[in-house]
Formats: structure tokens, C-alpha cells, sequence
């Protein structure tokens, strides 16, 4: 246990420096920076200087060193077009594209689970196809589109529901609905498979034939085991969605990172899209991590890294 | 299933490949016989065949602008007219026309990524599950990285960086997509290892090209295809959304994340070029995810309920 925790930390230091190194050599091949930052007519000199003040003249490999030692004190330098360090716009926009996506994912969860729950429990009914077809739809729509389709409606045509920006909960219904839709498609169908699944087990024909209500059997012992599948991909899922924000966040004008990197990309921005990028990376694999020890925590008998 | 005589001889070809027709159309039956693939397939054989040869029968120029037809809605509304079934847009420029050409770039890029993904991923797969060792290990870290990357700001920096062709787009969807389809094969690479039939081949010493070509591949073809069946329909999604950010296939080529992209701004005033580009895009998601539920149904029957 002791060693597959060591295992899987240094495999999670390996891929963040590997993200880190690159997104580094990445953005520096796209272009000098210095160019876009002076004016047209700026002199031979003046670029020079600025190069040499922002440190571009050193070896790439220096720069990136040095890069790392300022990045694991948080700081990943000052932007290039707002001037400010990309460290506190970051930290500006984080907590609105968190909360997309944690209202995503809970739109998806809450609707999902008990959709799930009643197709598998009534299988083969008109609610059940109903349900996997809705599922199947749901799959199969870009979730931008979704998002500008429920504008159409709910803002242009029914005047509901403002077309953009964040505050209220009026402004978080629609992108978090496009942004779970996909999910919401896929936890019906995992949650409806894993329970068609136990209820085939003998615990359950127990349960049953100790003359449990049905209520019960389902609500509880079927339940139960089955969120645990659920909630693993749910972990997983959430770092996706994190980096899933970036066009739904265009759509409805949402002030999150999404959108700061789109604009930092375009610019060449780098300092700001090196340090989305890692904390982005960062979440993603922490939130694996701790998916991957409640999970062997939750059922013993999985051994890890006897190489699946 | 390895042929008994020379596959130089008539009889050894028929013997070589009558196993292999004899899984692909028993494969195909299976798919044909349930109805939600079946409608799948016929859905996307339409929609490709379409791409491919409308020009025959709609012989239209998406890029014909017409400014005195600007924003005519599509025929069944009012003040629609039959010279533009689907309406026009801000430029007069006919939309099913724009539609048509839209759907041969996102069935290209689509299938062609796929392709390349499967392609890389096939080849790392196979050598880090049968060789194993450090090679393994390097490899398995690569696509842990690969996999922690968000994906969507790869895909866009590299695009940033190198340009938006077709080309470059098919390369980045398909390289940034290879994980997978590596890790399935490792997986089921490692379990045929310790087979039977493989230690025997072996052991009687076949070289590991013959084995991994012979003995590994065909078992483990069919998660592959029902893997990449269902990642066409993600990458079309990938590649519109591309195109809706200004980073897809670049102008004047019609793609369908762009009309959205143009359409967005008239929200207001016509619907239709706001929602029939996203109709497009799902109805060939559709077709897809349909028929790839039922190539899984058909051809791994342990998946099936999934």
C-alpha cells in the first residue's frame, strides 16, 4: 500500500514536469513575444533591450530552469499584455470556471443518477427506451451548440434568461446545462448498466427473498454499491471538464479561465497560458489521485500495478 | 486459424482469408440485426454518400454571395423560396450549399484523425505491451502526460503555433488522441502474452513480428474498431468546436463549427444559421454513436448493457 502510494506520487511529479517542460518548449517555439509587445516602428535596440530585460537572450534551456524555480514558488511571471502577474489573473478567473463546472457536474449527477436508477429497475419499458434515447441525443450534440440552441430560446425567444456574463443563478443555468449535458448522457447510461448488473447479483435475490421492500433493495443495497463506479468517473470526468470550459465559456461571455486562455493563446501571451496549463494539469491529476485511493480504499481487491 | 498451405497457391489464399471473411460477415449480420445500428449505419452511409456526391445533384457554389437575397429563411417559411431550400446568410450565400461542403471537412478530418491516432496508437500499444521493460514504462509515461494534458489548450497552442490547414488539423486531433487506443492494446496484448497459443508460437520460434502480426492483432482488432467508430464522433465534435473558436479548417472553406461561429451574431434575427449547422453535426454524431453502440453489442458481447 505504502509503496504503490510512493509509486503513484512520483508518477504524478513525473507528469507535471513533463506538462511543464512542454508547454515550455511549446510556447517558445510559436514566436518572439517582444515583437508583438513594441510598436511597429520600435528600434533595433529597444528590442534588444526589452529581450535582454525579460530574459529571452538566455539558452532555452536556462530559461526554462529558471522557469520551473519561480513556477514551484507559484510564480509563473508577469503577463505580457495586461502586465500583471499571471499567477493572480489566474486566481481571479479560477473560481468562476470552477464554478461551472462543479454546477455541471451536479446538473449531470443529480439528474442522471435517478433516470438511470428507474430505466434499469423497469427495463425494456417506454421509459426506459425513452430515457436511452434522450441519452443517446444528449451524446451526440456538441454541448456550444446546446448552449447557443437554449439562447435561442430561453433568451432570444422567451426573454427567461440573460445571454451572458455571471452573477446570479439566472446567468449559471444555461452553460452549466450545456456543459453537463454529455455527462448527464453518460452517467444515465453507466448508472442504468451498473445496476442492471447488480440486481443479477445473489446479494440482492437475498435481500429480496428475505422479504425486504423493493424500496429498499434498490434505494440501499443496490445503491450503494453502484455509486462506486459512478463516483470514480465522476472524478475523473471533472479535470476534462475543467479544460472542456474553454468554448462554452466563449458562448455565454463567462469570465473564466477558458476564455483568459483563448485570449492569451491569440496574443502569445505565455507566462499566462503556461500557468493555466499547469494548474490545470495539477487539478487533473490530484483529483486522479485521490480518485484512485478512494477507489482502492472502497474495494481492497483491486491490486494496482499488477498491470491491468 | 494460420493456413496449412502456401499463400501463393489459389487454395492457400482461400484458406488464408476465408476465416477472416467468414468473422466480417457474421460481424456485419450481428450489427445488421438490431435495428438501432442498422438505422445507424444506413444514417451515416447516407450522410457520407452525400458528402461525396452531391455536387451531381446540387451543383451549387457556397461561396456565390448574393446580397439582395441576404437572410431569406429556408423555403417552408415565410418569404422562403425554393432557389435556397435551407435559406441563406448575412452574405446571401446559399446555407445547404455551405452545409454540404461543411460535411466533407468534418468527415475528413474525422475518419482521417482517427486513423492517424489509431495508427500511432497501434504501434505504441503493441510494442510496449509485448516488449515490456523500460520501453514500456517510457511509453506509459509519455500517454500519462499526454492524458493529463488539457486537451482542448494542446490542441489550440499547437494549432496557434503551426497553423490552421487541414492537414495540421487532422495531425494534432489524431496525435493528441492516441492514448487510448495504445492503452487498450497494452492491455490486451499482456493477457494474450500468457496465452497458450503464443507461448507455443514462440516457443517453436517464431520471430515477434510474425507472432504480434499473426497471433496478436487479430485478437485484439475488435475493441479497436469499436473504440475508433466512437472517436470519429468525438473528433467531429472536437473539430467543429475548433472551427466555432477561428481555429478550424481556415476560410473561405464552409465548416459547420463556423457557420455556427457567424450565425451566433444573428441570433436574433434568423434562426436557421444558428440551427441547422448544429443539426448536421448531430445527426452525423448520431449516426455514429448508434452504430458504434451496436458494433460493440455485435462484437463484444461482454460490453454489452454499456
Amino acid at each position: 500500500m505504502a509503496r504503490f502510494l510512493l509509486k503513484r506520487l512520483w508518477h504524478t511529479v513525473f507528469v507535471i514536469i513533463g506538462i511543464s517542460a512542454i508547454s515550455f518548449f511549446f510556447i517558445h517555439l510559436s514566436g518572439d513575444p517582444v515583437m508583438l509587445m513594441l510598436p511597429g516602428d520600435a528600434s533595433h535596440q529597444e528590442i534588444e533591450a526589452l529581450r535582454e530585460r525579460l530574459g529571452f537572450n538566455a539558452p532555452l534551456y536556462e530559461q526554462y530552469l529558471r522557469f520551473v524555480a519561480r513556477a514551484l514558488r507559484g510564480d509563473f511571471g508577469e503577463s505580457l499584455y495586461y502586465r500583471v502577474p499571471s499567477m493572480s489573473l489566474l486566481v481571479e478567473r479560477l473560481p468562476a470556471s470552477l464554478e461551472l463546472a462543479l454546477a455541471a457536474m451536479l446538473i449531470a449527477l443529480v439528474v442522471a443518477i435517478p433516470i438511470g436508477i428507474v430505466s434499469a429497475v423497469k427495463r425494456g419499458s417506454l421509459l426506459d427506451t425513452g430515457s436511452m434515447l434522450g441519452a443517446l441525443f444528449g451524446l451526440s450534440m456538441p454541448h456550444f451548440w446546446l448552449g447557443i440552441m437554449m439562447i435561442l430560446l430561453f433568451s432570444v425567444q422567451l426573454g427567461w434568461l440573460p445571454t451572458s456574463g455571471r452573477g446570479t443563478l439566472a446567468h449559471l443555468i444555461m452553460p452549466a446545462v450545456a456543459l453537463g449535458m454529455s455527462l448527464m448522457a453518460m452517467f444515465a447510461r453507466l448508472t442504468r448498466s451498473v445496476m442492471l448488473e447488480i440486481l443479477n447479483l445473489d446479494y440482492i435475490r437475498t435481500a429480496r427473498a428475505k422479504g425486504l421492500r423493493e424500496r429498499v433493495v434498490i434505494g440501499k443495497h443496490a445503491l450503494k454499491n453502484a455509486l462506486i463506479p459512478i463516483v470514480t468517473v465522476a472524478g475523473m470526468q471533472f479535470g476534462f471538464l475543467l479544460g472542456g470550459t474553454v468554448i462554452i465559456e466563449t458562448v455565454f461571455a463567462w469570465p473564466g479561465v477558458g476564455r483568459l486562455v483563448i485570449q492569451a493563446i491569440f496574443n502569445r501571451d505565455y507566462p499566462v497560458v503556461q500557468a493555466i496549463v499547469l494548474v490545470l494539469a495539477l487539478i487533473f491529476v490530484l483529483i486522479n489521485l485521490v480518485v484512485d485511493m478512494v477507489y482502492m480504499y472502497l474495494d481492497p481487491q483491486i491490486s494496482y500495478y499488477e498491470e491491468k | 486459424m494460420t493456413a496449412k498451405g502456401s499463400i501463393l497457391t489459389p487454395s492457400g489464399v482461400k484458406d488464408a482469408l476465408l476465416p477472416h471473411l467468414r468473422l466480417l460477415a457474421d460481424t456485419l449480420r450481428e450489427v445488421a440485426r438490431r435495428r438501432s445500428a442498422l438505422a445507424g449505419g444506413v444514417l451515416l452511409l447516407v450522410i457520407v454518400g452525400t458528402s461525396i456526391f452531391f455536387p451531381l445533384v446540387y451543383p451549387v457554389d457556397p461561396l456565390e454571395q448574393n446580397l439582395l437575397a441576404r437572410f431569406t429563411p429556408p423555403a417552408w417559411q415565410e418569404n422562403g423560396t425554393l432557389a435556397y431550400p435551407l435559406g441563406t446568410d448575412n452574405l446571401g450565400r446559399d446555407i445547404l450549399a455551405r452545409l454540404l461542403y461543411g460535411s466533407r471537412v468534418s468527415l475528413l478530418v474525422g475518419f482521417a484523425a482517427v486513423l492517424v491516432a489509431m495508427v500511432a496508437g497501434i504501434l505504441l500499444g503493441l510494442i510496449s505491451g509485448y516488449y515490456g521493460g523500460r520501453l514500456d514504462s517510457v511509453i506509459m509515461r509519455i500517454a500519462d502526460i499526454f492524458m493529463a494534458y488539457p486537451f482542448m489548450l494542446l490542441t489550440i497552442s499547437v494549432i496557434a503555433v503551426l497553423g490552421n490547414s487541414i492537414f495540421n488539423l487532422i495531425l494534432v486531433l489524431g496525435l493528441s488522441d492516441w492514448v487510448t487506443y495504445a492503452r487498450t492494446i497494452r492491455g490486451s496484448v499482456l493477457s494474450l502474452k500468457k496465452k497458450e497459443f503464443v507461448e507455443a508460437s514462440r516457443a517453436i520460434g517464431t520471430r515477434n513480428s510474425v507472432i504480434i502480426y499473426r497471433h496478436i492483432l487479430p485478437n485484439v482488432i475488435s475493441p479497436l474498431l469499436i473504440l475508433g467508430t466512437l472517436r470519429v464522433a468525438n473528433i467531429i465534435i472536437w473539430e467543429s468546436g475548433l472551427s466555432f473558436l477561428g481555429m478550424g479548417v481556415p476560410p473561405p472553406m464552409p465548416t459547420w463549427g463556423r457557420m455556427l461561429a457567424e450565425g451566433r451574431v444573428y441570433i436574433a434575427d434568423a434562426w436557421w444559421l444558428v440551427t441547422l449547422p448544429g443539426v448536421a453535426i448531430m445527426l452525423t454524431i448520431l449516426s455514429i454513436n448508434l452504430l458504434g453502440d451496436g458494433l460493440r453489442d455485435a462484437l463484444d458481447p461482454r460490453l454489452r448493457n454499456l
